[in-house]
């Protein structure tokens, strides 16, 4: 299926450059036989390692943040759920374009103002960003999945003496995690494709450096041809990570 | 025995669900190694009652103890009560994610502080005693029902509760796997641990009660020894609830 859609894409791609009357494409940009098309490939690819540990970094945190949000969110009692439902209702309204300008450009003001003179770099205001915008959608996940789970096991728990993180840890969350994994994998995906926004705060990743490149070459059709493609064979090789690690715990549910 | 300790007492105890009253005015005084039974049309509390013993539920009025302690009706955090107390579940409600011995350690371990060496020794004596120590290292759905609820058995009784409370212990299961259960339960019974069973099956009742409970409507109807609860039942809502399981 997958391969069939790659195949499909570049098939058409490669008609689209046949069929065009002379001078629409100009691939001689990323012509590796040539020096300058060569150099200009290895910089683009090289975009790679800020997108990839963009991704990473924002996702791992905003897994951790996502789970302090949603524990109190589970609570019987409203006013421990509440500061957890307005994080989310208030976090998920945010687009991340505007959330990743304000973290940028403003919330070193801020800092200022209360006597921290922390620089907030492109790097880390990037993933900031996405981890908190993407923290409210995990926490929604987290929330499905252990709300799934039936009553008495929570109740079997309380009554060998566990007490509440016990519970989670032991007996709720190893049977949520198998219910969570798949949108949270599709969640990694958002976070890799959202992680191009850190573009414009001059992070140079993969976008950025097609931005660069362009500018420069004056070539956008073939430069974000081959941004499209990067970006696609990023999402289809974790996409086949995420098979292989649902594979791996679905052969170990025996339920 | 402990002098004149109650195992379970209830003063005056009334429970809502929102505005319907599950509990009416229940009192009832259980001592220590005695066995109650106590039955009832669906809907009657009993359930309700047993699980208010353990904090599962709580109560808005009136006082219940368990050894002496109040069981507070706010907080549910009452652990050293809880542990006190073993319960099985009509749904069993093993932990499907892990094994048999896994299931029986996790309380001992996590809640008692023993070591992984002793949890397991406790373990494996209680699953011979329940007449399955070949299934140690099987996820519950392998098992069959009657073996699942074995294992609940067991691992209730790996926290060496001092009460035990089934709640209709046998109406999940086939009718072949009934008596291999209530055998266990039987068992249990004449070790002398105090037991609250919720159940319809009546055979077991006139086997291992000391004394029979019949609720309905949220309260406590009729009580007595099973020889004359059942030979002669004082109320005619427990005479006909009584004819009507009774008949098959």
């Amino acid at each position: 299926m997958q391969k069939k859609t790659v195949i499909a894409i570049l098939l058409i791609t490669l008609l689209a450059s046949c069929s065009s009357p002379p001078g629409t494409w100009g691939w001689y940009v990323i012509d590796p036989t040539t020096k300058a098309g060569w150099n200009n490939i290895t910089f683009l690819l090289s975009g790679f390692s800020a997108t990839i540990q963009l991704s990473i970094i924002a996702a791992i945190l905003s897994i951790i943040i996502g789970l302090i949000v949603v524990l109190p969110g589970l609570s019987e009692n409203r006013w421990i759920r509440m500061p957890s439902r307005i994080y989310v209702e208030f976090i998920r309204a945010i687009p991340l374009l505007p959330m990743l300008f304000w973290v940028f450009y403003g919330l070193p003001v801020i800092l200022k103002s209360m006597g921290i003179n922390i620089p907030i770099d492109p790097f880390w205001g990037a993933i900031l960003t996405l981890a908190i915008s993407d923290s409210a959608f995990t926490a929604e996940i987290y929330r499905g999945g252990i709300q799934s789970i039936e009553k008495g096991q929570t109740e079997a728990a309380k009554t060998i003496g566990l007490n509440y993180f016990q519970t989670m840890r032991y007996v709720i969350l190893p049977q949520a995690l198998r219910r969570i994994l798949p949108p949270l994998a599709n969640q990694f995906i958002y976070i890799v494709k959202m992680s191009a926004f850190a573009s414009v705060i001059g992070m140079q990743e993969l976008t950025r450096r097609a931005n660069e490149v362009n500018v420069s070459e004056y070539r956008p059709l073939e430069i974000y041809t081959l941004l499209i493609f990067e970006y696609l064979i990023l999402v289809l090789i974790i996409s086949s990570g995420i098979r292989w690690l649902e594979r791996k715990l679905g052969a170990d549910q025996r339920k | 025995m402990s002098k004149k300790t109650l195992a379970v007492e209830f003063k005056s105890v009334d429970k809502w669900f929102d505005d319907f009253q599950v509990l009416k005015d229940i009192n009832l005084e259980v001592s220590v190694g005695e066995k109650i039974v106590i039955c009832g049309p669906s809907g009657s509390g009993k359930s309700t009652l047993v699980r208010c013993i353990n904090s599962l539920e709580s109560h808005q009025s009136g006082v219940i103890k368990v050894s002496g302690d109040e069981v507070s009706s706010k907080s549910k955090k009452d652990n050293k009560t809880l542990t006190e107390v073993g319960m099985v579940f009509q749904q069993f409600n093993l932990f499907p994610h892990l094994t048999v011995k896994e299931n029986l350690i996790l309380g001992p371990m996590k809640a008692l502080g023993l070591s992984r060496k002793d949890a397991e020794e406790r373990a494996t004596t209680l699953l011979k005693r329940v007449k399955i120590p070949e299934q140690v290292d099987k996820y519950p759905s392998q098992l069959s029902g009657g073996q699942q609820q074995r294992v609940a058995i067991a691992r209730a009784l790996c926290m060496e509760p001092n009460i035990m409370l089934f709640d209709e212990p046998t109406s999940a299961l086939d009718p072949e796997m009934i008596a291999e259960v209530l055998d266990v339960i039987i068992d249990l019974a004449n070790e002398g641990i105090t037991m609250i069973v919720v159940t319809h099956e009546m055979g077991f009742a006139k086997k291992a009660a000391d004394r029979m409970i019949f609720m309905d409507e949220g309260m406590i109807v009729e009580t007595g020894a099973p020889e004359d609860f059942f030979k002669n039942p004082k109320t005619d809502r427990c005479k006909l609830f009584l004819d009507q399981i009774l008949q098959h």
